[in-house]
């Protein structure tokens, strides 16, 4: 069940999208983001779907990939949905009972938010979708690398970084096999109310905490006996690379941003 | 009737995906009760696979595994009790532990079953003095016992649950040489003792042909055969193509007989291979 999880997932494939520079992808993903939350009208929406569909056909995912990444998020939608609805007062009222209220600029807002959420998702998703974490955190070194001169430790960041991601699949296969050996001993994680769920989840949590720390140690003994020293003087398994595909596809991003913000500016 | 039968059993990993992999493909085997099984296999070969599904950790793509005769499988069968009946010690056991105290993580199991603490106590305390774990070390925090110790203390919790099958998965693994010894006599002794079916999973033939009654070997997800152990290392060539070495002596003794001497069955533990050139010697000079 624990390998369902698609957080950070990346498909390997050859496509345009999968190719691009990873820094080039980020930045995009950025301009996207500022341009899905640009102002209160659809204009912004549609930008973001036109850009989502083009982005999808581009990196050969199949859609069916984008739908599955938004199942996670199915109750945080229905629950913002829920207070746009009622809450976001304004316009026209269709209904009324004590607090609760329906109003023409409620129902807006909260179809306005469940797009923008499905698409912020599936956007960022996409990212992940093409691009290794190896070579995401890398970009992401690249990217910080200016606020090296502020003394911020960006290499060490991006190690953190890196780890981390490493490990999630390996800890995602040690608690399948502590929890299978619980079980093996009778342990209960399917019944009972919540406090005996929370409860029974102690066998697993204990083993499992514990055996992040051991990797750690060990992790960091191996590091220090191969002279792990930090970012300074190392040089690079993988170089990033821009081309002219990503100019391209930055500009028709920034342009795409342009569109919608002077769209906004005269509709006013 | 076997105490356990696995009846056609197949389990497919990640069906549907370009990851599909068939570890367990139609294998038929009856475990009788009181054996001492041990299964062999190189790595991949769907032992951990079949022990998981012989406890019904895991649900088989196809196929049936019977516990004393009725499909564990079924609408109205109990798995959590089939689990306390079936045993089954997972490879390196001590990351497992979890528990203040040795006592209370031996307990865990027992607890789950929901019998009373007196009962309770005299299985943790039979359990830990099976596996040699002295009782002042009890009242110790799992973490703070040596390597050895937490993998036996480890394997007392699932004793504790006196299940009528106990299934362990490499229970020697990354143990020295004495380590494996000790854990290999005590599991034989806790056979002998309580009559219990006992499977023992190894890649190692070393290990297992000094204990056990019957050998059960697989390849490629299937079974090649399961015998006695004297019967399975008569074949030793083919088991030499699967990547499976036989223990040192009985390769010896295989030597001998290409040589022309005479050796009447097989031999694979040391001492027996003692006896038998011992009165080879008496016996026949000229023929050596």
């Amino acid at each position: 069940m624990l390998k369902d999880i698609t957080l950070g997932q990346y498909f390997p494939m050859d496509s345009v999208v999968h190719r691009m520079d990873a820094r080039f992808k980020i930045v995009i993903t950025l301009l996207f983001l500022v341009m899905l939350f640009w102002g209160q009208r659809v204009t912004a929406l549609i930008a973001g779907f036109v850009f989502v569909v083009i982005a999808t056909a581009c990196s050969k995912i199949p859609p069916k990939m984008l739908v599955k990444s938004l199942k996670p998020i199915v109750p945080i939608l229905i629950f913002t949905g829920f207070l746009n609805l009622f809450f976001f007062g304004g316009g026209t009222v269709y209904w009324e009972w004590k607090f609760l209220k329906l109003t023409e600029q409620g129902v807006q807002a909260s179809v306005f938010m469940i797009v923008r959420i499905c698409l912020l998702i599936a956007g960022t998703s996409l990212l992940t979708y093409t691009t290794s974490p190896i070579v995401l955190t890398d970009a992401i070194e690249s990217l910080l690398s200016p606020l090296k001169k502020l003394k911020l430790p960006v290499h060490e960041l991006a190690m953190m970084m890196s780890i981390a991601l490493r490990f999630i699949p390996t800890l995602i296969e040690e608690t399948d096999k502590i929890m299978a050996a619980q079980k093996a001993r009778g342990a209960d994680m399917e019944s009972g109310g919540l406090i005996q769920r929370a409860k029974s989840l102690v066998p697993v949590l204990i083993p499992l905490l514990v055996s992040a720390f051991r990797r750690a140690e060990e992790l960091a003994l191996a590091m220090e006996c191969r002279c792990y020293h930090g970012g300074e003087g190392r040089t690079r398994l993988r170089v990033l690379k821009s081309g002219l595909r990503d100019y391209i596809a930055l500009a028709l991003t920034v342009l795409l941003l342009a569109a919608v913000i002077v769209i906004n500016a005269v509709l006013g | 009737m076997p105490v356990l039968e696995a009846i056609d059993l197949t389990y497919t990993y990640s069906i549907g995906t370009p990851f599909e992999k068939t570890a367990v493909d139609h294998v038929n085997l009856q475990i009788e009760q009181g054996e001492f099984v041990g299964i062999i296999g190189h790595t991949g070969s769907g032992k951990s696979t079949l022990m998981q599904m012989l406890n019904g950790l895991l649900k088989p793509t196809s196929g049936t595994v019977k516990l004393d005769g009725r499909d564990i499988w079924e609408k109205t069968a109990d798995r959590r009790a089939v689990r306390f009946q079936v045993g089954l010690v997972f490879q390196y056991p001590e990351y497992q532990l979890f528990e203040e105290t040795v006592y209370k993580d031996i307990a865990f199991g027992p607890r789950n079953m929901g019998l009373d603490e007196k009962e309770i106590d005299r299985r943790v305390r039979e359990t830990a003095e099976a596996v040699g774990l002295k009782p002042e070390l009890l009242e110790q925090s799992p973490y703070a016992l040596s390597g050895g110790q937490k993998r036996r203390a480890a394997i007392a919790g699932v004793m504790a649950m006196e299940p009528k099958v106990l299934i362990l998965d490499e229970p020697t693994a990354g143990l020295d040489p004495k380590g494996r010894t000790k854990i290999l006599t005590q599991l034989r002794d806790y056979h002998r003792r309580t009559g219990c079916t006992v499977m023992l999973v190894s890649h190692s033939m070393e290990d297992v042909a000094k204990y056990v009654s019957r050998l059960l070997v697989l390849s490629h997800a299937q079974v090649v055969c399961y015998d006695t152990p004297s019967a399975v290392f008569a074949r030793g060539d083919s088991l030499a193509e699967m990547g499976l070495a036989l223990p040192q002596i009985t390769r010896i003794f295989h030597g001998l007989r290409a040589k022309g001497v005479e050796i009447p069955d097989e031999v694979y533990t040391v001492k027996y291979g003692a006896e038998q050139l011992l009165a080879l010697l008496k016996g026949g000079e000229g023929k050596c």
